[in-house]
This record gives C-alpha cells, structure tokens and sequence, in this order.
C-alpha cells in the first residue's frame, strides 16, 4: 500500500495491538467457558448484538478522522428510528403484510436516511458555517433531535409495526444476521470512502492540519458537510436496527451508546484530535468488546462490570498507545 | 479597572444569558401573575444546588484546559459508597462526618483521574469517559445496585434543616434548606481559590498557553492534579446533598447529567479551550438551564419541547459567539 | 545590583561550580561568558567551539543565519541545554553548565518570539506572575502584582492599561509587556528572538529607544536574529555564526547589513540579475485598485509570464495580506484581479486555483504542510481531484505523478511514505513547491520561499525559482530577506502602510540602499 496514513508500520501499529487483544480476549473466553462461549448460539447472538452500537462508532469514526465529534448520533438515530416507526403504525398498521407493509417498510426506511442526512447536513452547518466547536454543536443539535423525538411521542414508545420490520433486526441471511451484514457492507463503504476516495483522503488530511487544508485550496466548508451526513445516515441506520430488534421506538433508547461509540472509535485506535483512523480498527475494537462482554455475561458476571472493564480497557489502551516505551528503553540503558 | 464598556458588555455570554432569564420571567409572570414568587424561587433555588455545585467543578476544569464528563459517577459513587458504609458502620453518624466521608471519598476518585492526565498524560476527555465507566461499573458491582431509601437518620435530618421557612401572604408554603448554603460556600471557596490564590491564578494561566506556564515556572503539574482531586471533592459534596435532598440513595441518579452540566457552564462563557470563565456566568448558565427544566410549562411550551429548548439554548448561547469570532476572524485577516 | 546577583549564584545549591575562579581577560564588566563551547546531538556537531561574551549594559547581535547554531547557543545560555564541552562564566566564576533556574536567578531572561504571554490573562499579571511565583507567595496580591507591573512599565516609559487581557492589545505592546517581566524579575540580561518580525517601521524605532534606556540602566541586551540591519544602531558589539563558529565578531560599528549577510551567508551578497527579457511576453495577472479596509489599499500591478515580482516592506505593511488576497485566503473589499484576462472572484482560494493562483505560505509548519501524513501525500493533495475514475482514487497514477515532481525537486527522502515532518526545511520547502508545481500553475506566489531553509537549499530554492521563470509561469516573491529579493527579482514592489510606496528595478539598488528604504 502506497498511499499509507502514517509511517507507523506492521507491529507497532495500534490496530496490531489491537488485533492481538481481540485474540488474546477471545482465546481467554473460550478457554474459561469452552462449551459455552464456543457454542453456535453464542457466537450468533454475539453477531445480533453488536452491529447497533457498532455503526454507530463507524459514524463516530468519521467525525474523530477531522478532529470532530458527532455527540448527536444517538439523537438522530432515535429521532429516524420515531419517525419510521410513526409512519409504520400510522400507515401500514401492524396487520399489515405482503407488498403492502414492504412497501411502507421501504418508504420508513427512505425517509429515516433522508432525516438522518438532514440532521447531519444541519450539524455539518452549524461545524462548517457558523465555526462551532463540535463538541457544543453536536451536543446541542443531539438535545434538540432527542427532543423533537420526545416532542411526536410525548416520551412513550411507539410500537405496533407490520411483521416484516423484524426482519431487519432478527432474520439471518445463509445464517449470517441481517445487521452483521449491515455493519460489514457499511463498514466496507465506510473503509473504501477514507482510503480509495479523494474526499475520504482530504478528510483524513483536513483533521490531520486544518490549516493547512485552508491553504491547500480544499473545499473545507462541503467537505465537513459532507462528513456529518455521512454520519447522519449512518446513525439513521443505527436507529433503523435498533426499531427492529426492539420492536418498537422510543425516544431515550440506547442512551449508553453515545460513550460507547466514542469508546470503540478511540479503542480503535481512531485520533479524536483527527488525522488518524482506520475501519479496521474500529472492527477490532467492537470485537474485542464484544468478546468480552459476551464472555463476561457466561461467567455470570453482571452487564455493571462489564462498563468498568470497558473502561479499563479504554485507559489500558490508551496508556500503552501513548507511552513512549523506547524512553524507558534509554533510560534503563542509560543507568 | 475592569473597562466595562457598553460593547464588551453586550458580546459577553452572561449577558447573553441573563437577558434571556429576565425575558423568560417576565413572559412567565404575564401569562402566570404567580410564577414571581419566593415559592417559586426556593423551588429553583433548591433544584440549583446539586447541579450548580457540578457545574462549578466543571467550570473549574475547563478554565485548566481540560474537559471533565466523569464527575457525576465519581458523585453517584461517593453517595452511594457514603451511605452504604455509614449503615454498615455507625448509622448515627453526625451529618458533617458523612459529608466529610463523601467529599474524601470524591477527592480519591478525583485523584485518580489527576493520575492519568498528569503523568500519563493522557487526553482529559478521554481518561474521564473511561473513568466514568469504572466508577460506575465499580460501583454498581461491586458496592452495590439497590435503592436504599432508609438513609442514615442524620442525612434525612439533613435535608430537614431550613435556613428559613414560611407561608406568604398568598398562602403558598417556601422553605430555604441549608443545602443552598452549601452552593453560596462552594462558589464563595472557588471564587477565593481562582482570584486570590497564586494557585488560582495558575490554574488560569495553564488553561491560557500550557506551554508559557511551564517556561516561566509554574508548577503545572501541581495545579492540574488540584484541580481534578478539587472537582472530585466537589462531585462528592453535590452527591451527597442530593441523596440526603432526595431521600434516597439510588446508585443510577445523576450519570447522564454531565453532559447537561457542561452545556450550563459553556452557555456561562467558559470555554473550551481553556483559560476563560466566570463563576456569574456559570451560575447564571445553571438558572437558565434550571428554569427551563422546571418552569417551561409556565410560558405555553409543553414540557415535551424541553430537550429541544435546552438543545437550542446551546446552539445559540455558543453560535453566536462562534460565528461574531468567525466574522472578525474574516474581516481582520 | 551585581551584589545581588552573585549572591543568588552562591545560594543556588546545584550550579555545578569548577573551583578556579578566573576573572575573564579584559574587565570587570563582562557579565556572561561562554568559552569554547561544544554541543553535539548525536554524531551532529551544533556547535563547534563557539565563544560568545556579554558585558553589563551592552547590547550585543548574535548573528545567523537558521541552523548557524545560535538558537542551540541561546538554549545553552539560559540552560535548557547543557553543552558537550566548553565553560559559561557568570561574573568571572566558571561553571561546566547551568540550569534553567539558575539562569533565571543570575538574571537572565529570554523573550521567545511568541512571547509566551498568557493572552487570557491582564498585562498587570503577565508582567508580575513571574515574580510572584519566586516569592513562594500562596495569596494573589492584586494590589502588588499591579505596583510590580507600573514599576516596570515606568522603566521603560510606557503606558499601557494594566488591567486590559493581553488578548486585547496590539503586538508591539505584547513585547513591551515580554520585556517589562524581564525587568520585573530583575532582569541583567534580556535575550529578545527575532525581536523586530512582527513589528512596523515606527514601532522597531520604539523599541530601539526602550533599548537605550535598558541599557542605560545597566541591562544588557542580546539580540538574537537573521535580520540585524534594523538594530544594528543601537549595538555595541556582532557576533556571527556560521555552520556552529564563530564567524565574525568586533565592534558593531565596524559592520554593516551587507558585510553582516556576508558573514552569515559565507558568500558576497549577489549580484543583481538583470531582468529578464519579458516586455514581449504575455500579461498574466492584472491586480487593479485592490484594497481592504485596514490592511492595504489602492494596489496596482501587472505580472507577466516568466516574470518573477518581489513584494516587500516590513510587517504590518500589508504584505502578507495582499499575498493573501492573490490566492483568495483573504477577501478584498474593491478592486479586481484578472488573469489572462478572465475575472477571479475574490476571497476565494478555490477559484484561485482553479484559476491557476497557486500559493506556498510562510509559516510552512502549521499553514504548509500536513506533517503527520506521508510526503506522497502532501504532495498530491491538490491532484486528488484529478485521479478520479469512477468516483475513486486511481492511487497508481496519482503516484507516480507525485514521485515524479519528487524527483524533479530532488526531494531527498528514504522512503516516500515517511512522514513529512521527518525532513529538513529545505527539503520540506520542496515538498510544498511541488504540491503546487503538480497543479501546473500559471503564476505562483511564494511568501517567505527560504524561511527556515539551510543556505545551500536556499540557494537550490532560487535556482528552481527562476527554472519555472523561464518555463513562463508568473512568480511573485513576498519576502523581507533582502539578498533573496535582489537575486531572484526583476522589479520589487515596496509597501509601505498598505499601498505600494515605489517599485525598484533590478539593478538599480544594491542591498543597502533597499535597507535603508525599507526601513525609512
């Protein structure tokens, strides 16, 4: 590969050590509860399990490439997901079945990527045009989506959609999960977009230096747009999974998934100041917390210590990725 | 003297910010007569207490540079922990050893984060969302994850304290409880430690250019870690009032609040990049985001539109002030 | 006041004293003295037996240019570096090294080019914060902290609003303030980095006078800089690096700019080059009554193919700007400019460069280059665009053509996917020129092309510079380093407080007269 992000090379990349704790996790697990953690059953509810909260992270990954952040994703996720559910119920009703709920199914799903392409082209405006800080715009935009979603419901669930829409959160495709192949094909895109595509390079360029993104003649306005869109619609997917596999849209669902997401990109290897990131890390990153969790949740250990050791890990990882540990090589040799 | 010209008055945050208070009221009162009230102030008064004490401490590390989003588990946690260990070993604690406990405990897990960010220097937004999750995760494994509404008999008393109590004239009941004057002493405490300590006024100077603290010998490190183990303190005292105010030791209150105690403190002007904000206008950020929280309902919007208030209130309360410096920014090249 | 000094010595407990006590060779007066210092990095030599001597009350240049080894000097006088070999007296006691404390105690003080202010906090406290930290003080004392800063302020004679945030201030006050710390913490010896960059004609004139009045009291002043026309004035004594030696040293009035580059540079100042026979070529830009309120006004001037135009003036003449304004980073508010005829919208660099504008910024570390990403990549950034099929990247193609502008620049790098911020100035430089020479411009502006650079890549950077003259792109050349002007310009346009104060042809000035209009 010639066009590599870093010089960082082979071993001493984050991903490798990523890669390496992903293994390392799941060998454990699989030692500690061999016929359980190894069973088919686990290893497909593990599949169901993650791809939710994972593209979110990919929508997270994108924003961190530019030294942003989308504090929004899980408000516009819930927001699309509110949306498609009111059109469903109010539409389709769930009696609904043959062509006809397909139908509205696919008109939910149009206007839930429309939604979430409008509420990130409204934070791309708020980073890009009036120059807010990430961080407050995404975090005031996501207040404002969460509460337009509050606002249509009145804060209580809406459920009642046509059979067909579990589809999309529990059916499996040749026994691979609906969402799994979800997360895979946008994790793809999303790995093809920041490696293969001139916007996905000045992206990752544009976090690495900005300034000198201003003075490179790049179109730095359309280009942020463009990247809280994409994470927009990728949210907007998000909450289409989670509609599906909860059966029903709330406002406040998967509120834990915010710090998640922001979580596995950074474990990923992902520099939140931007300028670094790859897919591939984000992938290693949600496998090995699926891994653990998982493995975790046999060894009866409670959902509560799976967030401390979530976090654990997110210091643990840090600490190893910012140590210079050829300093301490010198000073040893030194004494 | 502070030039407090008429145009440097007018682009300030708690400017912003207050007027949009007094317009507030003033709508409230004219479609309520009875919303200017001494009920209804202690009533604000008394939800300030708990998120104004948080928003102090998060003012605090964002003057330092730093960001902070792991102070409300380190509150839970010391709460939490508090109580469980008073039951366990003296119930009739008296209420100050408890608090003193909770803010001991608070400092520790403070420290803690300090640890990270100033010898692993770690990013601070970073090392307090997983410190967040570890306190957390800590606490409801291994400390315990049960409601306890039979609090220590001295933290129900606690809450039962009032500076003053009364009817007004139109027969509506007000309390003043003691908690508002753990607020006053923590915003008195901060006020004296950011303007008349040497060490306030590193703090400032840290959160202003890291490295021109270094070259002209401040002791950054020092200052750092205070600031982390001041915020736990703090997170630990705001904790405790609101279990004893609440009644209720409940381990899964407070965490979710960071992010809109955060939005209360940048709507004051502070700023993330460190080096600016004032305790006027973070308290005037935690009225404004308390009185919309509580009394939406007054001026004609449902209590449903909150969120999207609030959000809004962000959006403009830091816009403004992102796109004027955008302009000039424009305009001076 | 010397009392003091010696006694702040004699109490710091590690300064690592070496027991003879020499008096240097002449007189009392020498305040610092650095004897045949060495300091390797590696296997590179930084210095190689440098002396270097400051008496009380004088100012001294410390001349040369970037890489000659006068910042690793600096660092090692006021400790931040200790040197390989060699001796520091501090009033005739010799000393093997001292510390970064030490040399603040013993009075010495530097102002960074940045000044190292804190721009959130007021000019009262700028100025005494440093005291008050030595004072082991734990209570802020307003009322002292403001009687420190108009104390010092006084010594200067200036005026400046003790409580207004340094962010508010202009930048010669910035330095005012730098300074006033200095004398706050009793300074004996101020070190000022590029002390007269950021400052106008007047303001430089300013300074000089606060100088004489430091002097005065018996403070001495190092002045450490590539540009020492400007203060030469006022200076007792030049010391000139070169490559890591001393050069050249005597009594100030014994130099002047031309011998001074000289010294620095190790070669004759250039000969002008005689235009270049360009009256039949092609008008490409056409600049016509452009202005922008407080930055430069009533601008006019054509530039034609292979034709290479200087800008110059100091800063806050509006050079910058109007380097700016060309490739649209700054928007004008009236005026025109016209390439080949065809209109370019103002204010945009996009249009700009799809014009054909292309731009190499000054300060190529934080506006010029992307320095933790590859060098293919900052050099082909501008082509992503143009290596499309089918909305992706034809990454071979895009590769090839930037090693080749690689190559042409003999950019010398191991490996291409290095980061760029693993190479030399010079080569960096070329890695920004290629970025625009790939986008096959069709006039370039170049502000400040050798900032930074080593003098045997500058001479490079000039050779490439006429190369494209003669390939009939358009080159306009903002800069303040006057041999640089001379060498590769045929006309230089001077501007002074925004406008064009008069245009000099080649030839017709030699470098001293362009100091001195420069300077006027």
């Amino acid at each position: 590969m010639v066009l590599r992000l870093l010089s960082k090379q082979g071993t001493s990349t984050p991903e490798f050590r990523l890669a390496i704790i992903a293994v390392v996790v799941f060998l454990a697990m699989a030692a500690l509860s061999p016929d359980r953690f190894l069973s088919s059953q686990n290893i497909i509810s593990m599949a169901f399990q993650f791809p939710e909260f994972a593209i979110l992270a990919l929508a997270m990954t994108i924003t961190m490439m530019t030294g942003g952040i989308d504090l929004s994703v899980v408000g516009v996720a819930n927001l699309t997901a509110v949306i498609s559910a009111l059109i469903l119920v109010n539409f389709a009703g769930a009696d609904a079945t043959g062509a006809v709920a397909l139908l509205w199914l696919f008109a939910a799903l149009g206007v839930a990527v429309c939604v979430g392409a409008l509420a990130g082209l409204f934070n791309g405006i708020l980073v890009a045009r009036l120059g807010l800080p990430p961080i407050l715009a995404t975090l005031g935009s996501g207040l404002v989506f969460t509460g337009i979603a509050v606002a249509m419901t009145g804060g209580s669930a809406v459920m009642g959609f046509p059979d067909v829409v579990a589809w999309i959160g529990n059916a499996q495709l040749l026994l691979v999960p609906v969402p799994l192949v979800i997360f895979v094909l946008l994790a793809a895109a999303l790995h093809v977009i920041l490696t293969k595509t001139s916007f996905g390079l000045k992206a990752t360029m544009y976090g690495a230096n900005p300034l000198a993104a201003l003075f490179a003649a790049i179109d730095i306005n359309k280009l942020l747009i463009r990247v809280y869109v994409i994470s927009g619609v990728l949210s907007s997917v998000a909450g289409m999974v989670v509609m599906s596999r909860a059966n029903s849209a709330k406002a406040d669902y998967g509120s834990s998934y915010l710090l998640l997401a922001v979580l596995i990109a950074v474990l990923g290897g992902v520099n939140p100041y931007g300028g670094y990131g790859r897919v591939m890390g984000v992938v290693l990153a949600v496998l090995s917390m699926q891994f653990l969790s998982s493995g975790l949740n046999m060894l009866q250990v409670s959902n509560f210590a799976r967030e401390l050791i979530w976090g654990a890990l997110l210091i643990f990882v840090m600490v190893v990725n910012t140590t210079d540990w050829s300093r301490f090589g010198k000073a040893r040799s030194g004494h | 003297m502070n030039r407090l010209s008429l145009k440097n008055l007018a682009t300030r945050n708690e400017t912003l910010v207050a007027v949009v208070i007094v317009a507030f009221c003033l709508l409230a009162t004219f479609s309520d007569p009875l919303f200017l009230s001494v009920t209804t102030l202690t009533d604000l008064m008394r939800a300030s207490v708990v998120i104004g004490i948080l928003a102090v401490a998060a003012m605090m590390v964002l003057i330092s540079g730093g960001i902070d989003v792991s102070f409300t588990a380190i509150a839970v946690f010391a709460m939490y922990s508090t109580t469980v260990l008073t039951l366990a070993v003296m119930p009739d604690m008296p209420w100050y050893f408890i608090f003193a406990i909770s803010i001991g405990i608070g400092a520790c897990l403070g420290a803690i984060n300090g640890f990270f960010v100033v010898i692993c220097r770690l990013p601070t937004l970073i090392v307090t969302l997983g410190t967040l999750s570890v306190f957390r995760g800590f606490l409801l494994t291994f400390i315990g994850s049960q409601r306890i509404s039979a609090l220590p008999p001295e933290m129900r008393g606690f809450s039962r304290m009032m500076i003053a109590r009364g009817t007004t004239e139109a027969g509506s009941f007000y309390a003043i409880p003691w908690a508002v004057a753990a607020l006053a002493i923590v915003v008195l405490l901060t006020l004296f430690i950011l303007h008349k300590t040497m060490l306030g006024r590193s703090i400032f100077a840290i959160g202003g250019s890291l490295e021109s603290a270094r070259r002209i010998g401040i002791n950054v490190r020092g200052a750092q870690f205070f600031v982390y183990c001041y915020v736990g303190a703090l997170a630990g005292l705001a904790g405790i009032i609101h279990g004893a105010m609440g009644r209720m030791a409940d381990p899964f209150s407070l965490v979710g609040l960071e992010l809109s105690v955060i939005a209360a403190v940048v709507l004051g002007g502070a700023r993330l990049i460190g080096g600016y904000g004032t305790l006027t206008g973070t308290l005037l950020g935690v009225s404004l985001i308390v009185l919309v929280e509580n009394s939406l309902i007054v001026v004609g919007i449902p209590s449903t539109w909150q969120f999207v208030t609030i959000g809004l209130l962000i959006l403009l309360g830091t816009g403004l002030p992102a796109w004027q410096a955008k302009r000039a920014a424009a305009k001076s090249a | 006041m010397k009392l003091w000094g010696r006694q702040a010595l004699a109490a710091a407990p590690d300064f690592v004293f070496l027991g003879k006590c020499t008096m240097s060779k002449d007189d009392d007066d020498t305040f610092i003295e650095l004897k045949g210092i060495v300091k390797q990095y590696g296997g590179v030599t930084a210095l190689d037996g440098v002396d270097f001597r400051v008496k009380t009350g004088k100012a001294i240049c410390l001349a040369g240019e970037n890489g000659s080894g006068k910042s690793t000097l600096i660092k090692i006088l006021v400790g931040v570096e200790q040197p390989t070999s060699g001796q520091i007296f501090v009033d005739g006691k010799p000393y093997s090294h001292v510390n970064p404390r030490q040399a603040a105690a013993s009075g010495i003080s530097v102002i960074f080019q940045d000044f190292s202010l804190f721009s959130n906090l007021t000019v009262a406290e700028n100025i005494a914060f440093a005291t008050q930290l030595s004072g082991k003080k734990r209570l802020f004392d307003r009322g002292a902290t403001r009687r420190i800063a108009q104390e010092a302020l006084d010594r200067i004679g200036v005026d400046i609003d003790l409580d207004a945030r340094v962010e508010t201030i202009p930048v010669a006050h910035k330095q005012l303030v730098a300074i006033c710390r200095g004398l706050a913490s009793n300074a004996r010896l101020i070190i000022m980095d590029e002390p007269t960059t950021a400052l106008t004609g007047r303001e430089v004139q300013a300074l000089l006078g606060i100088i004489r009045k430091l002097k005065d009291s018996g403070i001495a002043v190092v002045f450490v800089s590539h540009k020492l026309a400007e203060v030469l004035e006022v200076c007792e004594e030049v010391f000139a690096l070169r490559n890591g030696r001393n050069v050249a040293e005597g009594p100030a009035r014994d130099f002047n700019a031309a011998s001074l580059t000289r010294h620095m540079t190790g070669r004759d100042v250039p000969e002008a080059k005689p235009p270049l026979n360009i009256d039949q070529a092609e008008t490409l830009l056409v600049v016509n009554q452009l202005g922008k309120e407080g930055a430069f006004e009533d601008i006019n001037f054509e530039l034609k193919a292979g034709e290479v135009l200087g800008i110059s003036g100091v800063l806050g003449s509006g050079r910058t700007s109007l380097a700016k304004a060309l490739f649209g980073l700054v928007a004008p508010s009236k005026g025109s400019i016209t390439l080949s005829g065809k209109n370019i919208p103002l204010g945009n660099p996009i249009a700009a460069t799809q014009a054909g504008i292309g731009y190499v910024p000054e300060d190529r570390l934080t506006e010029g280059l992307f320095l933790t990403q590859s060098i293919i990549r900052n050099v082909a950034v501008g082509r992503f665009d143009h290596h499309r099929s089918g909305g992706f990247l034809n990454l071979t193609s895009l590769v090839d053509e930037a090693r080749g502008w690689i190559e042409r620049l003999r950019i010398k790098a191991p490996d291409y996917d290095a980061e760029v911020k693993s190479l030399s100035g010079g080569n960096q430089q070329r890695v920004a020129l290629a970025r625009w020479l790939s986008q096959t411009p069709r006039v370039l502006v170049l502000n400040g092309p050798s900032v930074g650079v080593d003098v045997g890549s500058k001479a490079d950077i000039h050779a490439i510079i006429r190369e494209l003259a003669d390939s009939g792109i358009g080159i306009v050349v903002i800069s303040d380093d006057l041999p640089e002007l001379l060498t590769t310009c045929g006309r230089i346009l001077m501007m002074k407080d925004g406008r064009i104060d008069s245009i000099v042809m080649a030839g017709e000035m030699d470098e001293i007269e362009l100091a001195a209009k420069l300077a006027s």
